[in-house]
């Protein structure tokens, strides 16, 4: 077989046009776009795109933050920090049952936390605001079911997503036409990979939560996962206790729900390093995936980004 | 992409200078269930490391469960992601896979191989730069692979590699695998694969995936890594003329105007000449600003911003290009059609089309034929069902810019799309443009319609009834032109019954017949809007999508749907013509409300329920609404 030159753009730099693109084609088809913000690595990495997609016009849309009052505290202080430095429009929406009933991981357990907090909130976010489209930092490498997934994505006027019944989705021709009430989630990082994302991180310098890197935590060692205490919310079980200890974070989100990993890395070269000989997925530290198998098309189907 | 801003040394600067220099291939596979397609997808992963230990183990637990190879891993069920497709061992959908060797990163379409499933591996293969076509080596050449070649072909991937798979199985033969790869090379012959490759693998057992198997000495060849790492079949080609769809206007102040878009094939510089198509004005490349400073040159593949030294009309849609190498431009085409919805394709129905970043309405003019995928056969047909391919001719509302699919499969390509459902029905592959309308043109006239109505005093428009056989239509038009000409205004009434008698005498109650009755009524209601005249028109056009074509003849602001209604019940009981007793008989099919279905009007202008109000009151409720649009005095 003849072997050509290869072509003159790196793969990170294709997907980056990729990303920009899909940013841009949602926004020239939508009638009030919205971000999703989750002051995760990827909607740092998804802002970066849509700020490189628009230069030096301002960002075309705000940015929404569904809020659980459960995060880890530095989340809330570097969302105030970005919305600042990108000048930014935030949302952040509160599910209003869910503080009236104090629904909260420990005593209503994950999976009922996370459909009230997220997914009903969520919806009930797009629909006070009548957001038609919705940008997601999902990517395809996370989880079997988002494999499958387009990166125009469709959801019924309930916000349900009908897995067997999506559009084809041809060469790059994206077709967001929909009806009254209906709205798509659009994710432009859909062909991207955690190594991606973190490489791109580096070669860009993209902010990111310091939770991601190495660091002495009150950690409490629960069910199989390192939970951090971040505030006094947190009881702690018979038996238990608080040790210090070097971890960080390779996905973020509610804290009693997210696990801690042992690591060194103290910065991005160090995480990259630790990348390149990964042994286990990131979405491993996730509670909410290991509910049973399907349990992330199931959430899916009900609306949950 | 700027550098991080301290300098980085050691293994991971090294790591990332690699990461610079990497490309990106994007591929196919093509096989069918028991070929063992998603098994070797499970092997690449494997064997390039990209399945971490928690999926290993997750694998391991569902291997034992519902796994199909005995104790050992069944990798199938790394990609079988939906549910439905774990529990009926079937792939559906298309399926995306990452991962990356120290020389290359892959994205891979999984998708299935099974004929119902065509638009999925169409979907897959519109992004590829290579597909692997696998063949089961005790099967041979089967009729599939011959579909998933054609359809690779159609697509446009010219880099194929065959994997003549658990080639284990029928001992390791030489003589199997010559015999296989002759066959295939005859029959594709024609396909324009350039680059085209035979490797014997086994899946299961990693044969020549990944490492040189020791069990064949006879193959001299490179494994199906090897192959996929060295082919350079890069879709975005810098080389070919520039090519860039404007997805949009930017202008954040008075003195900025910046074109969005992605550059799909070609080079650009600053200083460069561009010309805009369709309109054909030029202009020339004043800079490119970025992020992260202004670009002197822009290639394929990129996302980019062009400001121009004059400030020309260019909006969403249009095509910026070399005016050295100029697309084609017209309303007529020809293209193969993949139909990817489960309601069949009406010709003469107005559709939309998206080519590029344009939308414009779209309609098939003619079906010259479809396409058996099995035999490559032509066939007869008047209509396009779920997953059939076709060749056909297409007439849009208004110029577009485009390239045959051959030479560029961005500007060649383009997606139809169903107006009331709003999904994607079609997607189409451009051969050429037809020449025939570049010899039809407007020809201005001085007179225009404006210049008609003030002669008439008055403003035209049309008025649409529509509603069920017996509802009420002609008796309420009827009354209402006799109203209006007694108030001095010129008026024609438009009845379905009375245009069969001649202009569509030839035309009958099918839903195609149908759909070419209501596009000749609607013109004729054009013409005579133009001529000043109001029109009231009484078709049953019992599809929203004509109704909505209609609007678009006659424009917007000139056509006021007035929905007749009457329970079917109602409307069968005064049977004024006879026809539902006819049709109750089975004397006459298709009739709308018995075996043809009525879509209701979602909204109207006027909505007029003529089981519950008298003639003179429905006259009363257009008449109020005419006045209120400023249509009559």
């Amino acid at each position: 077989m003849k072997v050509q030159p290869q072509s003159q753009l790196s793969h990170l730099q294709l997907l980056e046009a990729e990303a920009i693109h899909i940013i841009r084609e949602a926004v020239a088809e939508a009638i009030n776009p919205v971000m999703l913000y989750s002051i995760g690595k990827d909607s740092s990495v998804m802002l970066h795109l849509a700020q490189k997609a628009f230069h030096p016009a301002p960002l075309p849309f705000p940015l929404l933050h569904v809020d659980t009052t459960w995060k880890f505290g530095e989340m809330i202080e570097f969302r105030a920090k970005m919305v600042e430095l990108v000048g930014a429009d935030l949302l952040v929406h509160q599910n209003p049952e869910c503080i009236e009933l104090g629904i909260n991981p420990f005593d209503h357990g994950s999976s009922v936390h996370t459909d009230m907090w997220k997914t009903q909130g969520l919806k009930q976010a797009l629909d006070k605001y009548n957001f038609d489209l919705a940008f997601g930092g999902a990517r395809r490498d996370e989880e079997k079911s988002r494999a499958k997934e387009r990166v125009f994505s469709f959801r019924s006027d309930k916000h349900v997503w009908d897995p067997k019944n999506q559009r084809p989705e041809l060469w790059n021709i994206y077709n967001a036409r929909h009806g009254a009430g209906e709205s798509i989630r659009v994710f432009p990082l859909s062909n991207w990979t955690e190594l991606d994302v973190w490489q791109y991180i580096y070669l860009e310098a993209i902010p990111v939560v310091p939770l991601y890197f190495a660091k002495v935590r009150p950690i409490v060692s629960r069910d199989g996962m390192l939970i951090m205490v971040d505030d006094d919310r947190m009881k702690l079980r018979k038996g238990e206790s608080i040790e210090q200890r070097l971890v960080r974070f390779r996905t973020l989100g509610c804290y009693p729900l997210t696990g801690a990993v042992d690591s060194e890395s103290v910065d991005l070269e160090g995480i990259l390093t630790e990348l390149f000989t990964a042994t286990t997925s990131e979405r491993q530290g996730r509670l909410i995936d290991h509910d049973g198998a399907g349990s992330m098309e199931k959430k899916k189907i009900e609306g949950y980004f | 992409m700027k550098k991080h801003s301290s300098q980085p040394t050691g293994p991971v600067a090294d790591f990332l200078a690699a990461q610079e220099s990497k490309g990106l291939l994007r591929f196919i596979t093509c096989g069918s269930v028991d070929d063992g397609k998603s098994t070797l997808i499970g092997r690449l992963l494997y064997e390039s490391k990209q399945i971490f230990d928690d999926q290993l183990a997750t694998l391991s637990q569902d291997s034992e469960r519902v796994g199909t190879q005995g104790g050992n891993l069944d990798f199938a069920l790394l990609t079988d992601g939906l549910q439905a497709e774990r529990e009926q061992g079937i792939t559906i959908d298309v399926a995306y896979r990452f991962f990356s060797t120290d020389r290359r990163t892959f994205i891979v379409a999984d998708t299935p191989g099974h004929e119902q499933y065509t638009r999925n591996m169409v979907t897959g293969a519109s992004t590829a730069d290579l597909a692997i076509v696998l063949i089961d080596a005790r099967k041979g050449v089967l009729t599939q692979t011959r579909r998933h070649s054609f359809l690779v072909h159609l697509l446009g991937i010219t880099n194929v590699i065959v994997a003549i798979n658990k080639i284990d199985l029928v001992d390791y033969d030489a003589a199997v695998f010559e015999s296989i790869e002759n066959e295939y090379r005859e029959f594709s012959r024609d396909f324009g694969f350039t680059n085209l490759s035979f490797v014997p693998v086994s899946a299961l057992n990693g044969d020549n995936i990944t490492t040189t198997s020791a069990a064949m000495p006879w193959y001299h060849g490179p494994t199906l890594l090897n192959i996929l790492e060295e082919t350079d079949g890069h879709i975005l080609s810098p080389d070919k003329p520039f090519r860039m769809y404007v997805q949009s206007v930017s202008r954040p102040n008075q003195d900025f105007r910046g074109y969005l878009g992605f550059v799909a094939s070609g080079s650009l510089a600053v200083g460069d000449s561009i010309q805009v198509q369709p309109s054909g004005r030029t202009s020339r490349v004043a800079s490119l600003p970025s992020f992260d400073g202004d670009r002197q040159h822009v290639v394929a593949g990129e996302s980019i911003q062009i400001l121009l030294d004059d400030e020309i009309d260019i909006s969403r849609g249009d095509l910026l290009c070399s005016p050295e190498s100029a697309p084609e431009v017209g309303t007529q085409f020809e293209a193969f059609i993949v139909w990817t919805d489960e309601n069949q394709m009406m010709p003469h129905r107005s559709y939309l089309l998206k080519i590029g970043t344009k939308t414009v309405g779209v309609m098939i003019d003619k079906l010259k034929y479809k396409i058996n995928v099995n035999t490559l056969e032509h066939l007869a047909a008047s209509t396009l069902e779920l997953n059939d391919i076709a060749v056909c001719v297409l007439a849009t509302d208004r110029p577009v810019a485009f390239d045959p699919y051959v030479d560029n499969r961005y500007s060649g390509s383009f997606v139809i799309i169903d107006r009331m459902t709003s999904k994607t029905v079609g997607a189409g592959m451009i051969r050429h443009s037809l020449r025939r309308d570049s010899n039809i043109s407007w020809q201005h006239t001085s007179i225009e319609r404006h210049h008609r109505e003030e002669l008439n005093h008055q403003r035209s428009a049309t008025i649409w009834f529509t509603g069920l056989s017996g509802s009420g239509k002609s008796t309420l038009a009827n009354a209402l032109e006799t109203r209006l000409h007694a108030m001095g205004l010129r008026t024609y009434l438009l009845d379905g019954d009375n245009l069969r008698h001649g202009l569509t005498r030839d035309l009958g109650f099918t839903t195609a017949d149908r759909i070419e009755n209501l596009r000749r009524a609607s013109h004729v209601a054009q013409i005579l809007n133009s001529a000043g005249i109001i029109v009231l028109a009484c078709f049953i056009s019992p599809f929203e999508s004509e109704r909505t074509s209609a609007k678009e003849v006659i424009g917007q602001d000139s056509f006021i749907e007035v929905f007749v209604d009457a329970p079917i019940a109602v409307a069968e009981k005064r049977d004024p013509k006879g026809l539902y007793k006819k049709a109750r008989a089975g004397e006459l099919p298709n009739f709308t409300g018995i075996d043809s279905e009525y879509e209701r009007p979602t909204s109207p202008s006027i909505h007029i329920h003529t089981d519950e109000l008298e003639v003179d009151a429905g006259v009363e409720a257009i008449l109020q609404h005419l006045r209120a649009q400023l249509l009559l005095p």
